[in-house]
């Protein structure tokens, strides 16, 4: 490691949006994998309305970091958050929480998208619909609609319409993982999480991905993890930069990638380091 | 390693030679070959013998020999449709009563149990395959039919009335050894094998599939219902077949408690047969050629369905994997 750790702490830079843009906004959170600490102290303003990228070396918390947001990471005995989350102001890891209702109400509204294309074994249209019929009753025509709709801002539309009967196991890569997105946005979430989505997809699969993210900024939050730092670059607002575990420098996106603040991002965006 | 050849030289023109591996090749080829076809010559063999053994008896009764249910040594008349309706019925049962209990442990097991019991509970699950089915078949008789005869019959006969639906079907001999306690022993039995299997399909879900499914928002019971089961339905099918196979082909513990009747069963709680029981029961004691006969093509048939159970299990696991 060329870092050690209290290096790492004090040269640490935040340009965080003002507090009443945020719509996420993460306070001193630690995360714990059974024993061993994988996040230290993280803060993680997410302005509304934007795309927040979080980049960093393998290991260094992104995904755990995002993986906390929608508290995926109940799914697993030993995993445990301490810190504050504020979603709308509100803690999600106070203690008022607990029932599995509370999280699956939790997770409508903080969507995600991981890293492998994760269609279920049902239909295009189905798999659309699973999510949207788990929080309320829609007739035929609202379902079309919204699978329609759904679709066309995921920027899948044209591709599968003529082929909706048909299992989303047979799509290709890019057009599993974009119809994930069309998954997670038909239930309308306030934020999209997504982990290294463009990992898996060729170079016109990803941009595609790409452009419908940058649509999907009116209607809603956005952060993504990516190990690519120029899509980072292309599509976010703001960046975070995060090694060890520590968010290291957070700053719009724009002078991110022309002028890193501390020597840790300096070394990561050039190429020297992870 | 300029001078390092070998990683160059075209394949099979090794030091070996390329005759002498060719030889070998083949010889091995021939031995598997071998042993698959004596694996095929075996079961042609086992059927060809069941079929000449029973011929006598299968063309004497022709159809009445699945039709009829007078089964009848001393007359030398043998119709079997009792055991091999008994057979059907009592491998249905223990397939329904076994089938939600399997999906419950199985879910259970994987989804909600805490890491130390899933030990304990997955290994009796385990235990409970490796009981002798003669074991079974004790508990069966001395514990559980007189209970059964006691708690279960016995008020079943003093309230219902003559002529009603729990009359009709739940009327029987009170000593507790019937078709219906037949089906739960072996519902215990085949519980095992399925919910072991149905665990390990819960377990081969991609991981990634699940979080997905809970990232949309879903309750661990839509989670489950809507897409952990759906997505090992197929393999599922398979393994209800294997033991729907196991549950057909019991002999001892069904024929402790079945109650050996040739008879037709005419309710859940009568007293009945299988293929198994009958030819376990009566082999030592057939004397008459046509008895014997008879018991042969009673192998035959249980053959047959196993065949067939087992032909539709292949069929669908398989139409999984395209």
């Amino acid at each position: 490691m060329i870092f050690n750790e209290s290096q790492a702490l004090t040269e640490t830079v935040m340009h965080a949006p003002p507090p009443e843009e945020r719509v996420l906004d993460v306070r001193g959170l630690d995360f714990f994998y059974g024993k061993n600490q994988a996040l230290y102290g993280v803060d993680l303003p997410v302005a509304r309305n934007q795309i927040t990228a979080l980049i960093g070396p393998s290991g260094c918390g992104k995904s755990t970091l995002l993986r906390t947001l929608n508290r995926i990471y109940d799914l697993y005995p030993g995993q445990r958050a301490a810190g504050e989350i504020l979603f709308n102001g509100e803690n999600l890891l106070g203690t008022g929480d607990g029932g599995g209702g509370d999280l699956a109400r939790l997770r409508s509204r903080i969507g995600m998208v991981f890293q492998r294309p994760t269609p279920f074994p049902m239909s295009i249209y189905d798999n659309i619909a699973f999510g949207v019929r788990l929080q309320r009753n829609v007739g035929k025509a609202e379902m079309n609609e919204i699978v329609e709709r759904s679709l066309t801002r995921a920027a899948l539309w044209d591709e599968v319409k003529d082929k909706l009967d048909k299992s989303g196991l047979g799509l290709s890569g890019g057009q599993q993982q974009r119809l994930c997105v069309a998954r997670g946005i038909a239930v309308e979430p306030e934020i999209l999480l997504l982990d290294e989505p463009a990992s898996a997809l060729d170079p016109l699969s990803t941009a595609k991905l790409e452009t419908a993210l940058v649509e999907l900024k009116s209607s809603l939050t956005i952060v993504i993890v990516t190990h690519n730092l120029q899509q980072a670059a292309r599509i976010s607002d703001h960046t975070g930069f995060m090694l060890l575990g520590r968010l290291v420098e957070f700053r719009p996106s724009s002078e991110a990638f022309l002028k890193p603040e501390t020597q840790a991002m300096r070394d990561y965006v050039t190429g020297r380091y992870g | 390693m300029p001078t390092d050849v070998t990683i160059d030289a075209p394949r099979g023109d090794t030091v070996r030679g390329k005759s002498r591996a060719h030889q070998q090749d083949a010889w091995f080829r021939v031995l598997c070959f071998s042993a698959a076809m004596v694996l095929m010559a075996t079961l042609a063999g086992l059927i060809v013998s069941l079929a000449i053994g029973g011929w006598p008896a299968l063309s004497k009764f022709g159809l009445g020999f699945f039709t009829s249910s007078e089964w009848n040594p001393v007359t030398d008349n043998y119709g079997a449709a009792g055991p091999i309706i008994g057979t059907l019925v009592t491998a249905f049962l223990a397939m329904v009563i076994a089938l939600p209990l399997a999906v419950g442990i199985s879910v259970f097991l994987v989804e909600f149990c805490p890491a130390w019991i899933a030990r304990p509970v997955g290994m009796a699950v385990e235990l409970l395959a490796g009981i002798p089915s003669i074991v079974y078949g004790m508990w069966g008789l001395f514990v559980l039919a007189p209970w059964f005869a006691a708690h279960v019959q016995v008020p079943i006969m003093m309230h219902a009335a003559p002529g009603s639906f729990m009359d009709r079907w739940f009327s029987g001999v009170p000593n507790g050894a019937n078709i219906f306690t037949a089906s739960l022993i072996l519902a215990i039995m085949v519980l095992p094998y399925i919910a072991t299997v149905f665990r390990e399909l819960l377990l081969s879900i991609p991981p990634y599939l699940r979080e997905a499914a809970y990232g949309m928002g879903a309750t661990p019971y839509e989670v489950v219902g809507n897409i952990m089961l759906p997505y090992i339905k197929r393999s599922a099918i398979g393994a209800v077949m294997l033991g729907l196979g196991r549950a057909l082909g019991e002999t001892m513990a069904v024929t402790f408690i079945i109650g050996n009747s040739h008879d037709l069963p005419n309710s859940l709680f009568a007293s009945g047969s299988t293929i198994a029981s009958t030819i376990a029961n009566e082999f030592t004691e057939a004397t008459g050629d046509m008895h014997i006969s008879a018991l042969i093509a009673l192998g035959f048939v249980l053959f047959l369905i196993t065949f067939v159970v087992l032909a539709a299990a292949r069929l669908l696991i398989g139409r999984e994997r395209v």
